[in-house]
Formats: C-alpha cells, structure tokens, sequence
C-alpha cells in the first residue's frame, strides 16, 4: 500500500501487519472511510491476519472510527486472524471505556506488549 | 451574534451563528473557532477534549442521519458562545428530527458491536447538559468548566 494519499504508516514485523495513523485526528468521515479501506485492503491480503493498530500519534478519535474500528476487528476474526490496538492515549482510552470497547478489543500500553500477546 | 456563512481565518471569535453545507474545510474551522476560543478562556486540555468531541459527534449527527435523505449541498447551522465560564454550541439540521430515546444503547451486550450509535451518548458523557427540540433537529450542547 504505497498509495500517495495514504493515511497510514504500515509494516511487517515478525509476521504482524503494524499500521500507524498519520492523522492526529480521526474525525472526519472522509478520513475515516478512506483509513477503513485501507485497512480493509490489508485484512484482506493476509491469509490468517495478525493487525496490530498504534494510535502513538492520535490526540482525537470519533464514534465513526470506532464503528469502523468494529468492522476490522470482525473482518479479522472472519478469516481466524489477530487484532491488537496500542499506544491509546488516556483520554481517548476513556472514550473506548465509556462505550465499553475496552472489553471488545484487546488493548495494550505498547507495540512490545501487544506484539508479544499474538499466537 | 452575528450571522456569517464562513468564519474568517485566524479572527479571535467567542460567539458566532455560521451556516454551512457537508464540507471539511468550513467544518473544521468553526470546530478549530470553538476550541481556540476555550483556550483563550482558560479551559484545559480535558475540558478542550471533551468538546472537540462532542462538536465532531453533533456535527456529523446532523449530516449523516438527519441529512440522510438530503442533497449534500443542505446546510446545518451552528452557533456557538465561548466565555470564561462556560461554551454554549447549538447544531441545527433541516432534517425530519429524531427522538434520542429511539437510539438504542450502545453499551448493551447485544447491541456493543454495532458500528454506530454510540455519538449521542460520547456526547451525553463529555458536554455537561444536551436538549434537543421538539421536532429532534435541533440539539443544543453545554460544557461547564469544572471548576
């Protein structure tokens, strides 16, 4: 995914596709359906998906992201794969506690922490 | 206040009514308004956080589920007050309107991976007060700094 209008930075590493946001806010539908396509596009690529999402760089997350956060984490679970999220600020952290996605996903501090947890 | 369709870049504002269509740019700059506003009257980082969200979800609210069946040219219209003590934004759209008690609980356990429904409780939680008029296509926010 080389595209010139991408919104992320991805790698490889040990197997785990690693994405990172290179919007600080991640409002804005248009945003958030193109980060979802791309994303998507991802998923789709891997056999059995390993995804580890960093938010190291987000000071701003929308219910929108949420909901397409949703549809990677069951895009992912559809082909048996693995979806961690690290490096949540804790103010947007607060935000997945208020709508309880904090039991939904499997969120930790860091890339190190989350890299170890997959199987 | 005073009626304007675009706020200009860069002017310190703390009270407007602006009216515009689904478009980023005029989004983002009545938003980034609001927040340099609070700012400027010592609300924190968390109080600043709490609106930017609440702003994000009223917002898109309004263009995706009460524009739904609209052109995308339909404008919304918000006005907003900012003062040392509390921000007051109001987001009027031109749709039907919708009754909040209809949007079911997010938090749910049937209901906890749908992919949307969960704006107007972000904001419910974050803003310190939420009315909506009778008709449901008017919502006004309020966020009181804690003091």
């Amino acid at each position: 995914m080389a595209a010139t209008n991408s919104r992320l930075r991805i790698k490889k590493a040990d197997g785990v596709v690693q994405v990172e946001f290179i919007d600080r806010n991640i409002l804005d539908e248009a945003n958030i359906q193109s980060i979802g396509e791309e994303v998507s596009a991802l998923v789709d690529a891997e056999a059995s998906p390993k995804l580890l999402i960093s938010f190291a760089n987000v000071d701003h997350l929308s219910s929108a992201a949420l909901g397409t956060l949703i549809t990677i984490n069951n895009r992912i679970r559809g082909k048996g794969g693995q979806l961690r999220l690290a490096n949540i600020d804790p103010q947007i952290y607060e935000v997945f506690v208020i709508t309880r996605l904090n039991k939904l996903f499997s969120i930790h501090e860091t890339t190190e922490a989350a890299m170890k947890t997959f199987t | 206040m005073h009626p304007s369709r675009v706020l200009p870049a860069g002017a310190a504002i703390d009270h407007a009514k602006v009216v515009f269509s689904n478009d980023h740019a005029a989004s983002e700059r009545v938003q980034d308004s609001i927040i340099e506003a609070m700012d400027r009257h010592g609300f924190g980082k968390a109080s600043r956080f709490a609106v930017r969200l609440a702003l994000a979800e009223g917002i898109a609210n309004a263009f995706k589920h009460g524009h739904k069946h609209l052109p995308s040219s339909a404008t919304i219209t918000m006005e907003f007050a900012v003062n040392s003590s509390k921000v007051v934004v109001s987001i009027e759209d031109q749709g039907p309107g919708f009754r909040p008690e209809d949007v079911p609980d997010p938090t749910l356990e049937e209901n906890v991976e749908r992919t949307s429904g969960r704006g107007i409780m972000l904001i419910r939680a974050y803003m310190t007060s939420i009315t909506h008029n009778a008709k449901g296509n008017r919502v006004e926010m309020v966020y009181t700094k804690p003091a």
